[in-house]
């Protein structure tokens, strides 16, 4: 493909992509190796990703000339049970084992970033809950906390820790059904039955809570959009209470099962330099030893009062990945009966009318209350101009929120770093070598939610 | 890999009252984010220079489209342009966070890649591309990652109308 741009004497004035640099047509699909750049050749095989001498491959001993007629380029999804959603995995395969992998993304895409810049402050938070449709809680919360940045507002107390507290039974409802589907794709298909309904448990609080079971824009700028119901306390004890045996159920039948581990460990191993090189976040990352994790690295919110472990792994493989999310449920659960304890009480969310709109019954006996309320959600609020990124832990790694003001109602620019779509570029690496049936243990061992891949 | 200290790259600078600077770029604060200025001649330097000082972790690129020129805080001797390449790093110990800011020129929506540095990059930088339309010199696949092969247009840029594009439909390939 060319380099140069514009070469358009073309560019008339009813073009509507009027400005636009030239458009690739190169393929998006996986290439022959002929056609393939030797730099990505070497990726899969480490050459390339920065390793420590000796280690790594040369690039110039990649053999390119690999015999075509012996490979064979196919298509895994994106209409297949494993790939969670629409993703499409092509594979080169030399007889049953994989040689390259390309994760071909895009299938979701509904141009959500964009979106976004049309909408309001205040109504953003139901863009970005529908992005990671698993854990909306987290985006929520990314999204909230940049626009507070931007505001320079600290929410209150309570809101602080009422967002922890959503936060982390969500973390543990996406760890649960990370369970479910990982034994769905592994053979375990009773296990996807128990996961679902682990994650009822979860499901029916986030209802009483927020009125939805998913997609709940419950967290908004300047604290949640309502006080936690009546008896949320013994709600969330009862879920404290079952899940536990629950877990050591699972822990029995997966953990200490000489097929389950037969057909995890040592599959789909990434080293620590490799999950670093790619981007990867989260459990991927943490699968390999390093305790990357934005709770304890750059504390938000109230982390930094709460006591937890970051679990780490050893190996990287299916089995590491598998075993952290396993403890990490136990994890969020040690924090969750900390938030309970430490729940003060106190205001939901900020008492600043500019922002959050007054209580319904203000409404009826207030004229400034009602004209409050009108402004609000007709125009909105403003922005001070500015630029920020603001990180959150999610259940699959970082999400971060980067977000630009001009100082208007709705934002210049926002973009999210969604992790699911980082922790893709480590599918080649992982599956290479491996058999296509561990392909598929791989992928659902990252754990990837399409709808934040693509956005 | 050049190891030496990075180059005073910008010529335009006239470093009057001698501005912050951190790895050959000017510096800002952005709501307590250190936020660097590279130009675009000293963005590897700048990238490599950070990249061995710790920051391992490249953990997001982005770019923004500022056409309709809002407010932005740029330091003295940065001139504004009409794109804006982000780059997010962390560095893991201790725990740290820097953020690059890179002016790319309408006309010449260039960029070197930073795949040789951060194979991680990749995505992102294709990312941008497709969205924004600002090529990655040197990137091995600069291709579209979200949008079809053979959209037209970068739907991130601000003069994309929204609306009156109609919807494409990749067409049917006949051989495969």
């Amino acid at each position: 493909m060319s380099t140069e741009l514009n070469d358009d004497e073309q560019l008339d004035a009813d073009a509507p992509w009027l400005g636009s640099a030239d458009t690739s047509e190169g393929a998006q699909e996986l290439a022959g190796r002929a056609l393939t750049d030797e730099r990505l050749l070497g990726l899969e095989r480490g050459a390339v990703l920065r390793l420590p001498e000796g280690a790594a491959l040369d690039v110039g001993d990649i053999n390119v000339e690999s015999p075509e007629d012996e490979t064979m380029i196919i298509n895994l999804g994106p209409q297949h049970p494993s790939t969670h959603g629409v993703l499409r995995v092509m594979l080169e395969l030399k007889g049953e084992t994989v040689l390259r992998t390309k994760p071909v993304i895009g299938y979701l895409h509904t141009g959500m970033e964009k979106t976004a810049e049309d909408l309001m402050y205040v109504q953003g938070g139901t863009n970005v809950t529908r992005m990671d449709y698993l854990s909306p809680f987290f985006n929520e919360c990314a999204f909230a906390l940049a626009v507070e940045k931007l505001l320079d507002i600290e929410v209150p107390e309570r809101a602080q820790w009422i967002r922890m507290l959503m936060m982390e039974l969500n973390r543990m409802s996406s760890h649960v059904l990370f369970l479910a589907t990982n034994g769905l794709d592994m053979g375990a298909t009773s296990m996807m039955i128990y996961g679902w309904r682990e994650r009822e448990l979860l499901l029916a609080f986030f209802e009483r809570v927020t009125g939805l079971r998913m997609n709940h824009n419950y967290i908004r700028p300047g604290g949640v959009a309502a006080d936690l119901p009546d008896g949320w306390r013994d709600d969330v004890l009862e879920i404290l209470d079952v899940l536990p045996g629950r877990l050591d159920e699972y822990d029995t039948l997966f953990t200490n099962q000489t097929v389950w581990r037969q057909r995890s460990e040592g599959v789909g191993v990434i080293t620590p330099e490799q999950a670093v090189a790619l981007s990867l976040t989260g459990p991927n990352l943490r699968s390999t030893g390093v305790a990357y994790d934005v709770r304890a690295d750059f504390p938000y919110l109230r982390y930094d009062e709460v006591e937890f472990d970051v679990i780490t792994g050893t190996v990287g493989d299916v089995f590491d990945r598998y075993a952290i999310r396993f403890n990490e449920i136990r994890e969020s659960m040690r924090i969750v009966h900390q938030i309970l304890d430490k729940m003060p009480k106190g205001d939901f969310r900020i008492q600043d009318a500019k922002i959050t709109p007054p209580p319904r019954g203000r409404i009826d006996e207030s004229m400034e209350a009602l004209i409050h309320h009108f402004k609000l959600f007709t125009e909105g609020f403003n922005v001070p101009a500015g630029e920020v990124y603001v990180a959150v832990e999610s259940p699959r790694g970082e999400v971060g929120c980067y977000l630009v003001s001009d100082g208007g109602s709705h934002p210049y620019r926002m973009h999210w770093r969604g992790p699911s779509f980082a922790n893709l570029q480590a599918l080649p690496v992982m599956m290479r070598g491996g058999f296509v049936a561990d392909g598929i243990a791989i992928i659902s061992s990252l754990d990837p939610v399409l709808g934040d891949v693509d956005r | 890999m050049a190891d030496e200290p990075t180059p005073d790259g910008a010529a335009e600078e006239p470093a009057a009252p001698e501005p912050e600077r951190r790895a050959g770029a000017l510096v800002t604060w952005s709501r307590g984010q250190e936020v660097l200025h590279p130009s675009r001649a000293q963005y590897v330097d700048t990238v490599r220079t950070l990249k061995e000082e710790g920051f391992a972790l490249c953990v997001d690129i982005t770019a923004v489209d500022y056409l309709h020129n809002p407010p932005r805080d740029l330091p003295p001797g940065v001139a504004p342009e009409r794109f804006e390449v982000v780059v997010n790093l962390v560095a893991f110990d201790p725990p740290r966070r820097v953020r690059v800011r890179v002016q790319v020129a309408e006309t010449d929506a260039h960029l070197p890649t930073l795949w040789d540095l951060y194979a991680g990059a990749d995505f992102y930088e294709r990312e941008v591309f497709d969205l924004m339309g600002i090529r990655f010199d040197g990137h091995p696949d600069m291709t579209r990652i979200l949008m079809p092969e053979d959209w037209e247009g970068h739907p991130l840029r601000k003069d994309y109308a929204i609306g009156r594009v109609p919807v494409q439909f990749k067409a049917a390939p006949s051989t495969r």
